[in-house]
């Protein structure tokens, strides 16, 4: 990947979700503790004050570096959660990917943030959104991934949590859009965008 | 025995308050027997929890027998799985997390390490609490 279009993904995430802030507080104190939005917006700035270097980074050492960043600066569950998930990403491509590298190392991130929060699919996390578009990814729908992200963000409204601070909410969770799933929607909307939907 | 010699106690909780009240009651418990290390809020302050943070706070309660993590609510949970994944490998380990309440888990713990208990035995009567 040319360092350009490296520096304009990570800036497009970054600010993208510094700009949702407000709505991913809103969203999680319907069902969490009220500091996504904020916790993210903290880890994003953190990653564009390293924009210089993370843009004359390989790709994998970007995301490495990056999820680094998002680790030590997020703060609440969704640092080491997406840190996983960029860290992992970094250390499963390769310099210059193809789909195939895509979908599998996206697969291998997917396990790891698995792991990391000891979920599973359906449980209205971030990986409600993040599993149907590795999938799609994986059928060769590269074109369509951003309906998809969207389609999944929608569909943890009605989900019941049993992951995460929402699960103390029992019931009272469903009818709210996970703020982890919309925060995935909006890094891979901009991604799909910026790439034409493909890899 | 000294403190060196015993298994190291950190707290985590969103809340630096809880954390050093916490902290308060073991030292209250056990004097100086065990290595005691606290750690409260997210990186700007706020209530949270911080993996840069627990890392300094394993490294203060550091103990060649080891540390267990007494920790809170889910964030703190993971921040601190995280953090023991982070540390180098001669220490990784040796650096279990609770599950167990944070404030009774920490005096249990404390309590059982300053006894010269070795550290799967301070994480197993911490974990008691919850019935196991």
């Amino acid at each position: 990947m040319d360092g350009a279009l490296q520096r304009r993904l990570i800036e497009t995430v970054a600010t993208r979700i510094i700009a949702a802030a407000d709505e991913l507080t809103r969203l999680d104190q319907a069902i969490g503790d009220g500091d996504h939005g904020f916790n993210m917006k903290r880890g994003m700035e953190a990653v564009l004050a390293d924009i210089e270097k993370l843009a004359g980074q390989s790709l994998p050492e970007a995301l490495k570096t990056a999820g680094m960043a998002l680790v030590m600066k997020v703060g609440g569950a969704s640092g080491p959660l997406y840190g996983t998930l960029f860290m992992t990403l970094g250390k499963e491509l390769p310099e210059r990917p193809g789909r195939a590298d895509a979908v599998r190392a996206f697969g291998a991130a997917i396990e790891a943030v698995k792991a990391r929060g000891k979920s599973e699919r359906g449980q209205k996390t971030m990986l409600d959104v993040l599993i149907p578009v590795q999938e799609s990814l994986g059928r060769g729908e590269a074109g369509a991934i951003r309906r998809i992200a969207a389609e999944a963000a929608e569909a943890t409204i009605p989900m019941l949590a049993t992951r995460g601070r929402a699960s103390f909410l029992g019931e009272r969770s469903v009818g709210h859009m996970d703020p982890g799933a919309r925060s995935s929607h909006i890094m891979i909307d901009a991604v799909a965008e910026l790439l034409g939907g493909g890899a | 025995m000294s403190a060196a010699g015993n298994v190291g106690i950190v707290i985590v909780s969103h809340s630096p308050k809880v954390a050093e009240g916490a902290a308060d009651m073991v030292r209250q418990m056990v004097g100086d027997s065990v290595p005691l290390a606290w750690t409260g809020g997210d990186p700007s302050g706020g209530l949270g929890t911080s993996v840069e943070l627990i890392l300094g706070a394993i490294d203060r309660a550091w103990s060649e027998a080891g540390v267990v993590i007494l920790v809170d609510l889910g964030g703190a949970e993971t921040n601190s799985e995280m953090a023991v994944e982070m540390l180098a490998d001669e220490r990784r380990g040796r650096v279990l997390v609770c599950n167990a309440p944070v404030v009774e888990g920490s005096v249990i713990a404390a309590a059982e390490a300053s006894g010269g208990s070795p550290l799967a035995a301070v994480k197993r009567a911490a974990e008691e609490l919850n019935g196991g």
